[in-house]
């Protein structure tokens, strides 16, 4: 079967054509990004953080009425003080781990600053060659174990390393632990431990001793996520945070135990309810309830569009099938088999179809520009736009299935009555 | 025949008993009068039309709808998810891009001002970072050149209830000057602001929201009550009525512009420095501070202080600039700032605008959720021209006993207004559910804002049926331009 007759039958209907390949043409637009969304979401929220996120559980407090941490006693009571919490964490005994630190990986709060192969000028410099932007974290020798990182060159700290000072001083660490990510871009080709870096644009050199495979930066530090730089130090002010690791299984018993211990040490300190004890996984849904949620609005959108696509199609060919019902009777009297005039609606909607199609990926393509003109998206790869072609093809051909097979048993007797 | 009114012939007609094909003539050759009886009563028909057709509209709409029940159903459902769709999102756009403060948010000014240069943290356009160092903050505060101004910090300090056994917890909140209060207009339900003496001297007092209020109070006027903040007796001055506007237009930088949890607690900002009450706020630092502690921050060229500023007209506004100008100009010539002054005074509209306060994600979702609203539109536009069409052989019988392009025009816009209050009953349902679901998905801060009220549901009717009208304008118009002689023949 040739599409010549098919085609020319189609002008006859040209508004009816007209709308259902513009309604295909919309469908693939909007579609094609919104499954790109979707795809980048899931992208996202799939990278591993670098840590064994399991049996993980962070623990944040604050004293009341704390020592004062910009003086020095002040600062020795508060380590004490936090000293104390640490060894009474690692008693438990449900917990196999426990590490002081000030974030996360995916936490709201974190410090960020930048790294160099040069000194510094004293200014923070994370563009200029041979530096970056980075995150800070800072573990004390019990990191690795706590955390679950994995080693992949040098060593990690021995607590002899490990140093502690007031949460609002900066002192430039003698050894540094980084993440692979900081390693390949500074020290290209290079082996990275043993090198030096210098830290928030000082002149004091910070050797490295040990890389990190992975380790992501907490929530917001987007752009250099995978920048991390980790520092052997208790940092000491009203409030501390400790990462517990449970034994297999055992986390929500360690979670529900937390609290009455912290508060036996010292009842003057605050743990709220919701924040104080909180698993990574709840961590992580925090972080990425905004984009899973995008992705299942993108994804809602997309079944409601091509629900209401396909019954577009459906109805309008139902309504052709109908207005032709005496043309197929005097065709199947002419012959025509069953199969020719299913295969003759089929054909009709691909080529309206692919005509809708074709008009679709010059939209996708232009509402993808919209997109990332204003609100920084990313270019959309073709084979995300062929997926969207090969999507809506495939339902015009469902949707058409039912009102063509009907046209197909319309009997030949047809042709000879009158209305 | 089934389009076609009858001619109305009643017993009390004095003509009754006169028809056949006089009427009939009647009819054809007054088009647009069909239905009418005779001459005679030319006039109150007339009035009558209008009236009675629209009821006769309804019933033939009603019926062609319940002759293809899964096409009307088609159709509704189309309407029906579409607007849903657009009016769930447009809740979400509509609570993250109000304005909070519409009456006098055109006179609330944020003056940024560069106090980095041009160094590599430095973002497009030239643009100031978003807070103030304290050492300028202070000096717009002893300057004192607007009619209210205030420096802003945000304090997370611990609560200590004076009932034995309650453990202490922490309050979010934030310290600020005695003109803050008239100036963001926060309503008191007891007591007030501080005076500016209290700022002066620096006094410990304190204005607490109305939770904080309920939790360490059971809700009762609390004025001259002590509070223990951080170890440290603070008196009550004020206690403030539900008051959590959003965005948070004045604390933007810390917040996003949305936050579930209220600001409990407000202290007097020269207090809380000399207090040493921790900036729990964003510190962005070009270069890290000199000295370590709190009043090292307090020194260093960091950003940590928020500023707002009333000015009441133009030409206060003129005269701020300039103020700024000149300012930036001598921290110039002192040796501070070894560059052109480089600053901004926005007013709330334009500041949240500039601080992207509108998630891009909501406008995305709204956009996509548009987009699927006219292809449901584009959809039921081909769907109805099905249907109309379909009934070409009543639209002209109507055609040929009288029945003027208007009266075809308004039967089948009556039909498609009909589907557009079916799909927009379908759509306020759907909304609802849609709102409810959003709260589900969405981060919890822009989620609690999303709401459904009278004016939301009213649109969401408005829309759909305004969008089916819409949709139906091209059927409707083809319908009515079916030549009654060529179909007639054909058929």
């Amino acid at each position: 079967m040739t599409l010549h007759p098919i085609l020319a039958a189609l002008r006859k209907h040209k508004a009816g054509v007209t709308l259902i390949a513009l309604q295909i043409a919309l469908t693939l637009a909007i579609v094609c990004n919104a499954l790109f969304i979707i795809g980048q979401r899931f992208a996202s929220i799939n990278q591993p953080t670098g840590l064994e996120e399991n049996d993980l559980v962070l623990v944040s407090q604050q004293w009341v009425g704390a020592p004062n941490a910009d003086l020095p006693e002040g600062v020795e009571k508060l380590d004490a003080m936090f000293k104390e919490d640490l060894a009474a964490l690692r008693n438990m005994p449900d917990v196999q781990a426990v590490t002081s630190t000030n974030s996360l990986p995916l936490f709201t709060s974190s410090r960020a600053g930048s790294v160099g192969i040069n000194p510094g000028d004293g200014s923070y410099d994370g563009t200029s060659p041979g530096t970056t932007r980075t995150s800070y974290f800072f573990f004390d020798e019990q990191g690795i174990a706590a955390l679950g990182l994995k080693l992949v060159a040098g060593r990690y700290f021995d607590a002899g390393e490990v140093q502690h000072y007031s949460l609002r001083e900066d002192r430039p660490p003698a050894v540094i632990v980084i993440t692979k990510a900081i390693a390949e871009k500074l020290f290209p080709g290079k082996d990275a431990v043993g090198q030096v870096l210098y830290v928030d644009g000082t002149a004091t050199p910070s050797r490295v001793i040990g890389v990190v495979d992975r380790l992501q930066g907490a929530v917001w530090a987007k752009t250099f996520a995978w920048n991390v730089v980790v520092i052997p130090a208790r940092q000491n002010g009203n409030f501390s945070r400790y990462a517990v690791r449970a034994k297999p299984g055992r986390r929500d018993a360690v979670m529900k135990a937390i609290p009455s211990l912290l508060y036996g040490i010292n009842p003057m300190r605050v743990l709220d309810e919701q924040t104080a004890v909180m698993s990574f996984e709840q961590i992580r849904n925090n972080a990425y309830r905004g984009d899973v949620g995008m992705a299942i609005l993108m994804g809602s959108v997309s079944i409601i569009l091509i629900g209401v696509t396909a019954a577009g199609i459906v109805g309008l060919t139902s309504f052709w099938v109908g207005q032709r019902r005496k043309q197929i009777g005097i065709r199947r009297a002419l012959g025509a088999r069953k199969v020719d005039i299913l295969r003759y609606f089929q054909l009709e909607n691909f080529a309206i179809a692919s005509g809708g199609a074709t008009a679709g990926i010059v939209l996708a393509v232009a509402l993808n520009f919209w997109l990332m003109r204003d609100f920084g998206m990313d270019r959309i790869p073709v084979p995300w736009v062929m997926l969207g072609v090969a999507t809506v093809l495939l339902l015009g051909q469902f949707a058409v299935f039912v009102p063509a097979r009907r046209a197909s048993t319309v009997p030949p007797v047809v042709a000879t009555r009158t209305i | 025949m089934s389009g076609h009114r009858p001619p109305v012939v009643s017993a009390d007609n004095p003509f009754a008993g006169v028809r056949g094909p006089t009427v009939l003539r009647q009819g054809l050759s007054r088009p647009g009068a069909h239905g009418t009886t005779l001459a005679p009563q030319l006039g109150r028909t007339r009035v009558r039309k209008g009236t009675i057709m629209l009821g006769y509209y309804v019933e033939l709409a009603l019926r062609s709808l319940k002759r293809s029940r899964g096409l009307t159903a088609l159709m509704v459902l189309a309407i029906g998810f579409g607007v849903a769709a657009s009016m769930t999102t447009y809740s979400v756009f509509r609570a993250v891009s109000g304005d909070p403060i519409p009456w006098k948010s055109s006179r609330l000014f944020v003056p940024q001002l560069d106090a980095w240069g041009p160094s590599t943290l430095r973002n497009r356009d030239n643009e100031p970072v978003d807070a103030l160092t304290y050492t300028d903050a202070m000096a717009f505060m002893r300057d004192h050149r607007a009619k209210l101004q205030s420096a802003i910090y945000v304090i997370y300090p611990s609560i200590v209830p004076s009932r034995p056994g309650e453990h202490p917890f922490n309050i979010g909140g934030h310290a600020v000057y005695a003109e803050f209060f008239p100036m963001v207009e926060a309503p008191f339900k007891f007591g007030g602001a501080w005076s500016d003496d209290d700022d002066r001297q620096r006094s410990a007092v304190a204005v607490i929201g109305s939770k904080l209020n309920q939790k360490l109070f059971g809700g009762e006027n609390s004025v001259g009550r002590s509070i223990d903040v951080d170890g440290k007796n603070y008196r009550v001055v004020g206690v403030l009525d539900n008051w959590n506007p959003q965005p948070r237009f004045y604390d933007i930088q810390n917040t996003g512009g949305f936050s579930v949890a209220p600001d409990e607690l407000f202290l007097p900002f020269t207090r809380a420095i000399e207090s040493g009450v921790a900036n729990d706020g964003n510190t962005n630092c070009a270069k890290p501070p000199k000295e370590p502690g709190f009043v090292g921050l307090q020194r260093s060229s960091c950003v940590w202080v928020g500023y707002m500023a009333e000015l009441d007209d133009a030409a206060a506004v003129t005269s701020y600039r300039s103020y700024l100008e000149n300012y930036a100009r001598e921290q110039q010539k002192a040796g501070r700032f070894n560059w052109a002054p480089n600053y901004r005074l926005r007013d709330i509209p334009a500041w949240l605008d500039s601080q992207q306060v509108v998630p891009s994600d909501t406008k995305v979702s709204l956009l996509v959720a548009l987009g699927l609203l006219v292809v449901c539109l584009v959809n039921t536009s081909g769907l109805l021209l099905a249907k109309f069409l379909r009934r070409s052989g009543e639209i002209v019988v109507r055609r040929a006993l009288g029945a003027a392009r208007f009266a075809i025009y308004a039967q089948f816009l009556t039909e498609a207004g009909l589907i557009g209050l079916a799909g927009g009953v379908l759509g306020l349902v759907l909304t609802g559910v849609g709102t409810l679901g959003m709260g589900l998905v969405l981060p919890k801060d822009i989620a609690e804002l999303a709401t459904v009220d009278l004016p939301l549901l009213l649109m969401t009717l408005a829309m759909a049926v305004a969008s089916t009208l819409v949709a139906g304008i091209y059927p409707t118009f083809r319908a009515a331009r079916l030549q009654p002689a060529l179909q007639l023949k054909s058929n």
